[in-house]
């Protein structure tokens, strides 16, 4: 059904493609005044001028937020996950935090692959500390050195030899000699601080040396996500990840805000915003509208970079200095403001309220103006 | 070889860690170490810890040995006969205290029934993992542990018999319970703590059913002739305390009727009560504004002229009068000594609280609600023997919350008032749902509790068979007659000009942060100006500098102090928060300009 040409910029893309499809099989008269009908619902469902979106917003966020109960969600399989959820997860997302609770990936793979061969994939991507692959640390009081021993079965697993253990170590522990023997590699303290404390410093120390795998994947999980194999991983490291050729790059997400920022851009850093607030009020059983979100995820990414709804953040940039002295820190605002010689033009609600004026919305925002007859 | 460390410090290291955390542990419970001492081997670190600092939450714990308990029936003989104590058996080796960390590698048994060759220790009763107020709690492992954690906390801020010397005694907010009685339901810590000699409730009939929509949301209906032959009655004390202070250059206060020269003398009719001494005379019932004890002070600054003026009329009034809304009836006075050595009064207040519309009462497992209607006993429901409840408590209140220990309590307390026996409703150790049923089937009552009954009001048989029976109810300390707040106008703040705060002086009641946001959110522009109108100013601004200008009301005539009178000033209206924010920004040194323009 074609539509005339005076609707077609009346309405968005989607109600047009549903009014094709649901116009087809009838006369013209009586689609005209579908679409009529339409175009009057369409209007009545819009937002009013002067309505205080960002408050209903926050508002409808926020109400349900109070419902929301402290739950952490676990991944049913051998090794168990937990990712953060509900509230925590809610407040990390929108305060723009740099490092969160419980960093996570969905890693999509090229092509149809095999169980096994999904597997062998995901030991790819798990980091290794040496406390893995190690049987037991022998600390030599008298000698100042520490004997580790390695397991042979856990280095063929991930298809390491000694002799690399032994050149990892040899870069991450400063202040020692390394030495190898069959599978025991000995670490002597050599510097002029070499004292008990020390060694047993560096025993802790050793347990953390990275090895292989991928820096910061702590765990691996296959998983079948319809018909396909997935990886979920505890801990994210987006960059190298998708480096890897197996890796299907269109698909694969973390949850890190910043990663993905960084690796992907500020339009995917918003959606993701979008996404989680969602995934989370979803899985508390809570509705709230996509459209509240999109606002707060707007608000946050707008410059291009994220900024948390915080004083750091968002706060700290409305353009007035009343506004942001009465939220904190009001002798530092003001004298900054002052400097600056800034000129506030009484446009949003805090300032109205301080000085006992109409707030620029709903009933405040029209001016009634009357001609007087001579 | 395990390392050792003692209060989480690196100590050394030992061959055998088990053999050393054996034979400490047992040197321990031959006091030949400090019984404070705990330690704990963990083999997947291979490390041994060894804690004796404080802060550590310690439990005690009766020793098994070899599948036995070490408490044997001599030892509880010998208890018995207070021939031993508590001390003597944590001497003997026979309990011990563990902390966290102890507790880890120990086996403990709940009931001596359980104990097997590996356990370690007994536990010495299971209501021993209670506090005090969770112990009182009658049939606890019925109810869900989030109520039990409520109803623990309720039972706090019940009503009773506070302190036996409460006569003698000046406390802040206090109320006396008059007629306490102990719980027919009784729990063995109720013994234990001899609860009898202190008790903060009283059994009531109660019926589970609703009436007329005045007991929805958690509210009860109480019988008035229960009201009427005292039920809850309660006693509120109040203190009023005066200090004659003493200031430098040998002034002081005076406690007397103050003269009618005195600087803010209120009026004869006020300083009625007081006797010659300015102490108001005991048993006179007093209201809002009447003085009672008189008190006048030296004049707060004295420059050099003012020694010369007679003394009395430069004194200022400073009695201590009763606030808004206070009233009551002397009960005590006291005439003592500060801890400065200045002469210090105390005055007590009295006043009858009868139960009214508002009142808060609970049961002991966290059911708590308020009055939403007192009933004339004519009204009121009656059982085929003609028994009227005292008190109507909703059934929407039990399925959400699952307090089980309600029901049971009413049950136990109906058999107990019927049989005149107590009833041991001790957690986990009560008796036997079961039993109470078969014991109420031979009272000759249905074994489920319910009753036959009779609407009050139209002689009507009800439908349902209703659950009704005995129980302990407790008053909480938050009556409405201390709450209860309106205002229309009033008293204002000196410095913002802004209502005050809180009801002893007649405060407004805020519009807060949020309640501010739904107003925006509803584009109530307007009705939100008006909300915050209460401290509104009309103030001239000079259009040329932008600053405040003077009003000089003698002359009828504004001017500017800086551009002076030749300079268009216009009247705004603002609050009177931002004039005085405006003036602490000039003490900051930042000039405030105010570009005033037509609004049309
Ligand atoms: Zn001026």
């Amino acid at each position: 059904m074609n539509i005339p040409k005076e609707y077609l910029n009346e309405f968005p893309e989607k109600i047009i493609d549903d009014l094709k499809e649901s116009g087809k099989g009838l006369t013209d008269s009586k689609f005209k005044k579908v679409l009529e009908k339409t175009l009057e619902e369409y209007k009545k469902a819009r937002i009013t001028p002067g309505e205080c979106v960002g408050l209903v917003g926050a508002e409808s966020i926020g109400e349900p937020g109070t419902q929301m109960t402290l739950n952490t969600f676990h991944f049913a399989g051998v090794s168990e996950m937990n990712v953060t959820m509900g509230l925590p997860r809610i407040i990390e997302i929108l305060d723009g935090r740099k490092t969160i609770s419980t960093p996570m990936m969905e890693v999509y793979l090229k092509g149809k692959l095999s169980g096994e061969k999904v597997k062998a994939h995901a030991l790819m991507l798990k980091e290794t500390l040496l406390g893995v692959v190690v049987d037991e640390f022998n600390i030599d009081i008298a000698d100042l050195k520490i004997d580790v021993l390695l397991k042979e079965d856990k280095l063929t697993e991930r298809s390491l030899t000694s002799a690399t253990v032994a050149n990892v170590i040899k870069k991450a522990i400063k202040k020692a000699t390394v030495t190898k023997e069959d599978n025991t590699v000995t670490v002597k303290l050599t510097g002029k601080d070499a004292s008990l404390n020390e060694l047993y410093r560096t025993k802790e120390k050793l347990k953390d040396v990275f090895v292989s795998g991928i820096k910061g994947i702590k765990e691996v999980l296959p998983v079948k996500r319809k018909e396909e194999f997935i990886i979920i991983t505890a801990g994210s490291n987006l960059n190298e990840v998708m480096a890897l050729d197996f890796v299907d790059t269109t698909r694969t997400t973390s949850n890190d805000l910043y990663e993905v920022h960084a690796v992907l851009g500020v339009e995917a850093a918003r959606q993701l915003i979008i996404d989680e607030v969602m995934k989370v009020m979803e899985n508390q059983g809570l509705n709230v509208d996509v459209r509240h979100i999109m606002l707060v995820a707007d608000t946050m990414c707008v410059n291009g970079n994220i900024k948390g709804i915080t004083r750091y953040g968002v706060v700290s940039e409305k353009s007035s200095a009343l506004a942001r002295a009465s939220f904190e820190t009001p002798v530092k605002h003001i004298l900054a403001a002052a400097l600056t010689g800034e000129r506030d033009e009484l446009t949003s609600v805090v300032e109205n309220v301080m000085l006992n004026q109409p707030v620029p919305l709903g009933t405040g925002l029209p001016g009634l103006v009357t001609e007087v007859k001579k | 070889m395990s390392d050792v460390f003692l209060n989480g410090k690196y100590l050394g290291k030992v061959d055998d860690p088990k053999a050393f955390v054996a034979s400490i542990k047992d040197e321990r419970r031959k006091n030949k170490l400090a019984g404070s001492a705990n330690v704990l081997y963990n083999d997947e670190q291979n490390e041994v810890y060894v804690f004796s600092a404080g802060g550590r939450l310690r439990k005690p714990l009766i020793l098994v040995k070899d599948g036995k308990s070490l408490m044997t029936e001599q030892h509880e003989k010998q208890l018995e006969k207070k021939e031993i104590s508590w001390t003597d058996l944590v001497k003997q080796g026979v309990i011990e205290y563990l902390d966290a960390s102890e507790e880890e590698s120990a086996y403990v048994a709940f009931t001596e029934e359980e104990v097997t060759a590996d356990h370690t220790h007994l536990e010495i009763s299971p209501l021993v993992m209670f506090g005090l107020c969770t112990s009182l709690f009658p049939f606890a492992n019925f109810t869900q542990g989030t109520r039990v954690s409520i109803g623990s906390k309720n039972q706090k801020q019940a009503l009773g018999f506070y302190a036996a010397n409460y006569q003698l005694r000046i406390d802040m907010d206090i109320s006396l319970l008059h007629t306490p009685q102990v719980p027919i339901v009784k729990s063995v810590m109720h013994d234990v703590a001899e609860y009898e000699k202190h008790p903060s409730g009283q059994n009531v009939i109660v019926a589970i059913m609703g009436y007329d929509g005045y007991n929805m949301d958690d509210a009860l209906v109480i019988n008035k002739a229960s009201v009427d032959r005292g039920l809850a009655r309660s006693t509120y004390y109040r203190p009023v305390v005066s200090e004659e202070l003493r200031y430098s250059g040998g002034l002081t206060d005076e406690i007397s009727i103050p003269d009618k020269e005195v600087k803010g003398y209120k009026s004869e009719k006020d300083y009625a009560f007081l006797e010659e001494d300015g102490i108001i005379s005991v048993e006179s019932n007093v209201k809002e504004g009447d003085v009672i004890i008189g008190k006048t002070s030296p004049p707060r600054f004295l420059s050099g002229l003012d020694e010369y003026n007679l003394a009395s009329s430069t004194r200022r009034e400073s009695s201590s009068s009763l606030k808004h809304g206070e009233k009551g009836i002397v009960d005590f006075v006291l005439v003592s000594e500060s801890s400065n050595g200045n002469r210090l009064i105390q005055v007590r207040l009295r006043e009858q609280r009868i139960p009214e519309v508002g009142d808060k009462f609970t049961s002991r497992h966290g059911q708590k609600g308020v009055i939403g209607l007192i009933v004339n006993p004519g009204d009121m429901p009656f059982t085929a023997s003609g028994l009227t409840p005292d008190l109507i408590f909703s059934p929407h209140g039990i399925p959400t919350r699952m307090t089980v220990s309600h029901l049971l309590e009413l049950l136990g307390g109906k058999i107990g008032a019927l049989a005149g026996r107590f009833v041991d409703g001790t957690t986990f150790e009560s008796e036997k749902e079961a039993d109470l049923r078969k014991e109420l089937a031979s009272l000759g009552f249905r074994d489920n509790g319910t009753e036959t009954m009779y609407n009050g009001i139209t002689g009507k048989k009800y439908k349902a068979r209703i659950f009704v029976g005995n129980m302990y109810y407790l008053k909480l300390r938050h009556m409405v007659s201390n709450k209860l707040h309106a205002r229309a106008r009033g008293p204002i703040q000196l410095l913002t000009r802004q209502p005050t705060e809180g009801r002893a002086k007649e405060g407004g009641l805020r519009l807060g942060e949020m309640e501010k946001d739904t107003f925006v959110a509803h584009g109530a522009s307007l009705l939100l100006k008006e909300r915050f109108d209460s401290d509104k100013t009309i103030v001239p601004v000079c259009e040329e500098c932008g600053l405040i200008a003077v009003y000089d009301n003698y002359k009828d005539k504004t001017f500017c102090p800086t551009c002076g009178g030749d300079v268009n000033i216009s009247n705004i209206e603002l609050s009177y928060a931002f004039k005085l924010l405006l003036d602490e920004f000039k003490t900051l040194g930042v000039y405030p300009k105010l570009n005033l323009s037509n609004k049309y």
